[in-house]
């Protein structure tokens, strides 16, 4: 096939399908209420917390009743409306680095623009809290402490240790480890009483991790679905829809209803012989993130290719593990969350460096013709490794990867016509091997 | 016979910490044939565990254009620090073969990922990431790092075939309290008559410390301070700064000394793991416990490490305060997320505390500093002439 020019749109006649577009619309009602949550809560002067993606403690916080801001989705969602580098600059321009996290300069932005952000009104955070599992929450929260002086808790999981690490369940490591964060635990709950007025109540807790556990069972099974050829959804471009709903009902009923949701119209579509992407030619799997000030053009030069991403690491390290099934013991609820989150981040998170093993079973299990690293400026914490990861599993393994660098959300490093060359090039390869498979 | 002086002992010193082959290693590879070498990575690792099992710990700070990039550009994304290259260079070249296993220490993402990227080349070496605590304040911070230092003596004592007695890292200790306490007395000397030592001689006394056996560190220590006692230079009329944003990636010395040109550096954090504890190690009870809570409860702070008991705004002010520093250079290494971020932090603090401040971006690999001595220059003279 020869190079498709931009974005070429076929037109695609599909069977009518009675959920089409049910995942859709439930998405947008849920940003909607979380937003106006945020809202009110500022407005009625009850306290929110800014918390992260990776390790977000809604299972602590939902049961103080806490709404609850991720900066990284609030960042995200001003570059897929367009306006991310009118807040990036207004944050360099007050002294911060181009060099640094763009997530980080959209949130500064927004925050020194008073809070006006394009979906509501970003609430200023009573309480912070930031896991370790990128350094640069730590940093990020240092900032919200200085401008609104509150206290940031810096939630401690240690992670993957090194050559030959493996996490033991009996070992004196992992029980060192367990011990710690199972202390921390106590620390945050203590100190989210303070910051609510609220004393814990440990059955709303129960309450809580067994959301979480059937949101994780839902999220597992849908990812499987995607196993499926051709591909139902897109990790890339609806993907992202998911991650948005995991995180910010993490342990309600509403986020396990959504998934419910995705499961029953993804289900149907594979039932009608449905794929994401028509005609799905080749499938694909993401390391890295996407590019969202650039987010359809981006996805159509995949799409061009009928190319289609069967999973992506995103759907797993910034769903906080879901994906890596967590199962709360209720009976248990301390010391089990001390585990779960030691285990998952040991796994999930060390996933992001040390990846080439769980990235070999996706490529086995997903049926993946090749990955894409996608190497992000603003954000080290995924992309620093990848170089030398794709050349890794190409050499050991004879997976193919392709490697390209743009942004998250600052459009001014995205360089279309550059990434184009590169992805044709690797498409074309990847048809080079289809046909000397063939041959064999 | 003449006494040694100062020029003497740093032109020495400054010969082996430019050599990126580790001379002062090699030889004492020479001298305990089958000697395993542990390296490590900024900023801070107790290297007590490593000297206790009589393996010799070796610090990687970084090179400037001694040691040119040539193969870990291909490893690493585009947007990493140079500090991170230059490591990863030093072992694919061929330059640092010595090691039998290399400690990252989780300051960072680019760190992290690190200790993956060497783990997955460099399969003789054991690549571990010690987990430092990043909630320094919690109560079970201390215990946990106890552990941790555990595991890490384990992984030393397996490379090293050996085991490690309390008494053995208590006599560690000794050597290192004593190289602490002549790195404080070296610090003291600059802040109070920093006409006595320039910036780049405590500089390269200082870094020494990462690429020799530390006897022998020492004793260079011991000997520069009797030389420094020998001296009797003029205080000139120069401004007295305190330099931050050396606590990772390394300014080139030339760059250091384009800096003292101007002005005196009273206090700095250049190569702060090595005098991060600031108090001697309790020599009694479990030494790992000893070092655990020195490094959380007697230590000094960083941009890489949150601590809400020492909020670091607040401790570069009463550093400044400390080394009677009338102004302050706020640098970061160029695309160091943590060092960038902290520079705003810093820099706003000041600005509202109305001391005045430079602020600037360095890379280790920079060779001209022109446009720098002109800024560091016009700094410098706006500032005697509003102190005169
Ligand atoms: S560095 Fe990456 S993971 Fe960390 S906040 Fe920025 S985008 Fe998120
Ligand atoms: S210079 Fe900064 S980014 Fe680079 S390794 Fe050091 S702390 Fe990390």
């Amino acid at each position: 096939m020869t190079s498709p020019t931009k974005h070429e749109r076929r037109i695609v006649i599909r069977p009518p399908l009675s959920l089409a577009g049910t995942t859709r619309d439930e998405n947008r009602t849920l940003i909607r209420d979380w937003w106006a949550d945020l809202d009110a809560a500022e407005n009625e002067g009850r306290p929110v917390a800014n918390v992260f993606v990776m390790g977000s403690m809604a299972e602590i916080l939902r049961t103080f009743d806490m709404p609850i801001s991720f900066p990284e989705m609030t960042s995200l969602q001003t570059a897929v409306r367009g306006r991310s580098l009118e807040y990036i600059t207004t944050a360099e321009d007050a002294g911060y680095s181009p060099d640094i996290c763009g997530y980080v300069k959209a949130d500064v932005g927004v925050h020194l623009q008073g809070g006006d952000h394009p979906m509501g009104h970003l609430p200023k955070p009573s309480l912070v809290v930031a896991t370790n599992l990128c350094n640069t929450y730590i940093k990020w929260g240092e900032i919200w402490e200085r401008m609104y002086e509150c206290p940031v808790f810096v939630f401690d999981i240690p992670g993957w240790r090194g050559s030959g690490f493996e996490t033991k369940k009996g070992s004196g490591t992992f029980r060192d480890d367990v011990r710690y964060v199972e202390a921390q635990i106590h620390e945050l709950i203590a100190l989210a009483e303070e910051v609510t007025g609220r004393r814990f109540d440990i059955d709303e807790f129960r309450e809580t991790l067994g959301h979480v556990n059937e949101l994780s069972r839902l999220f597992q099974e849908v990812l499987e679905l995607n196993q499926h050829r051709p591909a139902p959804f897109n990790a890339l471009t609806e993907g992202i829809n998911l991650m948005g709903i995991v995180n910010a009902y993490r342990g309600s009923p509403k986020g396990t209803h959504f998934l419910e949701t995705a499961k029953a119209e993804f289900e149907e579509r594979i039932a009608n012989g449905v794929g994401a992407v028509p005609d799905e030619r080749f499938r694909l799997l993401l390391v890295g993130t996407a590019c969202y000030s650039n987010f359809r053009d981006f996805a159509g030069l995949f799409e061009d290719w009928q190319g289609v991403f069967a999973h992506s690491d995103y759907m797993s390290f910034a769903g906080g593990a879901l994906d890596r099934g967590i199962v709360y013991d209720l009976d248990r609820p301390f010391e089990s969350m001390a585990e779960q989150m030691v285990l998952s981040t040991q796994e999930a998170m060390g996933g992001m460096f040390w990846g080439q093993d769980w990235l070999t079973e996706v490529v086995r299990d997903w049926d993946v013709d090749g990955i894409v690293f996608h190497g992000v400026k603003s954000c080290r914490t995924v992309s620093t490794g990848l170089p030398d990861e794709r050349e890794w599993l190409l050499r050991h393994r004879d997976i193919p990867g392709l490697f390209i660098q743009s942004d998250l959300v600052d459009p001014r490093l995205w360089s279309e016509a550059q990434l184009k060359n590169r992805i044709d090039a690797f498409f074309e390869s990847l048809e080079s091997r289809r046909a000397a498979g063939a041959r064999r | 016979m003449t006494a040694e002086t100062v020029e003497s002992i740093v032109d020495e010193t400054r010969t082996i910490i430019e050599d990126p082959s580790y001379p002062m290693a090699r030889r004492w590879l020479e001298e305990h044939p089958g000697g395993k070498v542990l390296g490590h990575f900024q900023v801070y690792f107790p290297e007590e565990l490593a000297h206790a099992a009589g393996v010799l710990p070796l610090k990687v700070a970084g090179f400037d254009t001694a040691l040119p990039i040539r193969k870990a550009d291909a490893h690493l994304a585009a947007f990493v620090c140079s500090i991170a290259r230059s490591a990863l260079e030093l072992v694919m070249s061929g330059t640092f073969d010595l090691l039998d296993m290399f400690v990252f220490p989780p300051i960072c993402d680019v760190a992290r990922h690190s200790c993956a990227v060497w783990a997955r080349n460099f399969e003789d070496v054991d690549c571990q990431i010690i987990y430092l605590p990043h909630n320094a304040a919690s109560p079970a911070a201390v215990p946990y790092l106890t552990g941790e230092y555990r595991r890490i003596l384990r992984e030393i004592e397996e490379v090293a075939s050996t085991r490690v007695s309390d008494e053995a890292l208590r006599r560690s200790i000794d050597v290192f309290n004593e190289n602490r306490r002549l790195l404080r007395e070296l610090y003291r000397i600059k802040r109070d008559t920093p006409w006595n030592l320039s910036a780049v001689e405590a500089y390269i006394l200082t870094r020494a410390a990462g690429v020799m056996p530390r006897e022998q560190h020492n004793d260079i220590l011991r000997r520069a301070l009797a030389a420094i006692e020998r001296r009797d230079a003029k205080p000139q009329d120069r401004i007295k700064v305190v330099f931050s944003g050396g606590f990772c990636e390394q300014p080139p010395l030339d760059l250091i000394s384009v800096l003292q040109d101007a002005c005196y550096i009273v206090d700095d954090d250049f190569m702060v793991g090595l005098r991060w504890i600031l108090e001697d190690v309790a020599a009694d009870g479990d030494p790992l416990e000893a070092l655990a809570d020195a490094y959380l409860n007697h230590s000094d702070y960083s941009p890489v490490q949150h601590d809400p008991r020492k909020p670091k705004e607040d401790m570069l002010l009463h550093k400044i305060e400390a080394a009677g520093a009338e102004a302050a250079i706020i640098a970061a290494a160029k695309m160091c997320e943590p060092g960038l971020e902290e520079q705003v932090g810093y820099s706003q603090r000041l600005y509202d505390v109305g001391i005045p401040h430079l602020v600037m971006e360095f890379e280790e690999k920079s060779n001209t500093f022109e446009q720098t001595r002109m800024e560091v220059e016009t700094f410098a003279e706006s500032l005697l002439f509003e102190f005169a």
